[in-house]
């Protein structure tokens, strides 16, 4: 009896492999290449969804330059070279302060605005230790128009021309191809066009892309407003944007069709007055270009 | 049966050490690369690649997470990833092989050997055997890899769109520093 235990021993030991096999070394290999958390990233090619914000953002000391163009109504027709005649220019030039903080200023031919914003990452889509099934960032902006005031002969406060935007951008990506977004908004107008129309507007954002090869992806977005609108009150027209994002290198260009004539977010959300269904779609394009400085 | 114990307890006491230092190992090597054209210098640092040496048999393992590549341009490293290494789908890269001249190399004595190595390296799901020369230090109860070579995208099935050919070098050269610990469980 005593012989075979201390024999198994003895077995035991000479047969106790050598301290990693290979597969061992494999999965030690693999257990130190895997990330706790693994964060979702490029949800989107560029900083628009289309004219929207998009989660993305620029890193810290990154700096995108952006020329936004869209042309007049397609539905003009020949007079106007189906729009082609007729330009309407974005343009901006925005920075990361740091990975989660981005500034911004821009201006748009549309009302003569300036804008400027803000725009902070709160939380990153994230798997592993950390989970977190969205990404979700806040988005402020100030909005001031210089065009000549449409009263002159009234008294015009500076006021009068700032708007305020607040938005929440909420996305997913839910594979490499497909990533969807919504983004709550709310635009404050200090002044409006009528007595009938609220200061106050809120709104839906639905955006989405799907990539359909690596550097290409078609992208659509909707900006549903949901304020009933007083009786009488000009209702604002819902902006529907579809495009396709093209990177190439260094830039992104985005192509797109859309009902909105205005590239910001007062305009695109409380302005848009093309109807898809009569022609009133614009051709347009962004241009982002980014330098690291 | 108490000696037979004891016996089989001093086995495994000495045994285990000697199985202990079997293997080296490199948490965090150094893997960077360099891309240079006179239109456009890339260049890419990976802190985190992990490798296991074992001096008896020569044997080498390298892997690494493709996403550790840090750019000092945040577009470059998002293309990097997202068109060129497409790291969603090919998240890893590693490389098995061998250290052929290992009579040459005396992992017992201190000094700098030069190394020979081959073996299988496997980048965007592709695999090319590759030989390389190198050096191992030997420094006390540290080894030291270094080894450079160099990388044909073409190689890997890494596709360089005509736009951008004329600012992505033709071969990448590949910079390797390793430094192995003993790897004890």
């Amino acid at each position: 009896m005593k012989r075979p235990i201390s024999l198994t021993l003895l077995l035991l030991t000479l047969l106790t492999p050598p301290a990693l096999r290979a597969q061992e070394v494999d999965s030690l290999l693999d257990a130190l290449t895997t990330p706790a958390t693994e964060y979702a990233s490029a949800t989107f090619k560029a900083t628009r969804i289309i004219n929207g914000h998009s989660i993305e953002q620029m890193k810290a000391r990154q700096l995108d330059f952006r020329i936004h163009h869209r042309f007049g109504e397609l539905g003009d027709g020949a007079y106007n070279l189906w729009g082609l005649d007729q330009g309407t220019v974005f343009l901006g030039l925005e920075y990361g302060v740091t990975d989660w903080l981005m500034l911004g200023v821009g201006h748009s031919s549309y009302q003569k605005a300036y804008n400027g914003f803000t725009k902070f990452r709160l939380w990153r889509q994230s798997e592993g230790e950390e989970n977190m099934p969205v990404a979700v960032s806040a988005y402020t902006g100030i909005d001031l128009q210089t065009v000549h005031w449409a009263q002159p002969t009234r008294e015009n406060y500076f006021s009068s021309r700032l708007s305020y935007i607040f938005q929440l951008l909420i996305a997913r990506k839910f594979s490499e191809e497909l990533s969807l977004q919504i983004s709550p908004s709310v635009v404050h107008r200090n002044l409006v066009a009528t007595a009938l129309d609220e200061n106050d507007l809120p709104a839906i954002g639905f955006g989405g892309r799907y990539k359909l090869t690596s550097r290409i992806s078609f992208n659509a977005e909707y900006f549903l407003v949901i304020t009933p609108g007083r009786e009488g009150a000009e209702k604002p027209i819902n902006a529907l944007s579809v495009g396709f994002d093209i990177e190439t290198g260094g830039h992104v260009f985005q192509i797109m069709l859309t009902n909105s004539l205005p590239m910001t977010e007062r305009g695109f959300i409380g302005e848009t007055t093309g109807q898809w269904s009569d022609g009133g779609i614009h051709l347009g394009f962004n241009i982002s270009r980014v330098f690291t400085l | 049966m108490k000696t037979a114990i004891y016996l089989t307890l001093l086995l495994f006491i000495v045994a285990a050490p000697m199985h202990g230092q079997d293997k080296y190992l490199c948490k965090n090597g150094h893997i960077w690369f360099y891309s240079e054209t006179p239109l456009e210098t890339i260049e890419a640092h990976n802190n985190e690649a992990a490798s296991v040496l074992t001096p008896a048999t020569g044997e080498l393992v390298f892997q690494l997470l493709i996403k550790s590549f840090k750019f000092e341009r945040a577009l470059m490293e998002e293309h990097f990833n997202e068109n060129y290494m497409e790291s969603a789908k090919f998240p890893k890269s590693d490389f098995k092989g061998k250290l052929v001249n290992l009579t040459e190399i005396d992992f017992s004595k201190n000094g700098v050997y030069q190394a020979v190595v081959e073996g299988k390296l496997t980048i965007h799901n592709k695999t090319n055997t590759v030989r390389q020369k190198g050096t191992v230090e030997v420094k006390g109860n540290t080894i030291l890899v270094k080894a450079k070579f160099d990388v044909v995208p073409g190689d890997y099935d890494i596709e360089i769109p005509s736009a951008v050919r004329d600012k992505i070098a033709k071969t990448v050269a590949v910079n390797v520093d390793m430094a192995y610990q003993p790897y004890k469980k």
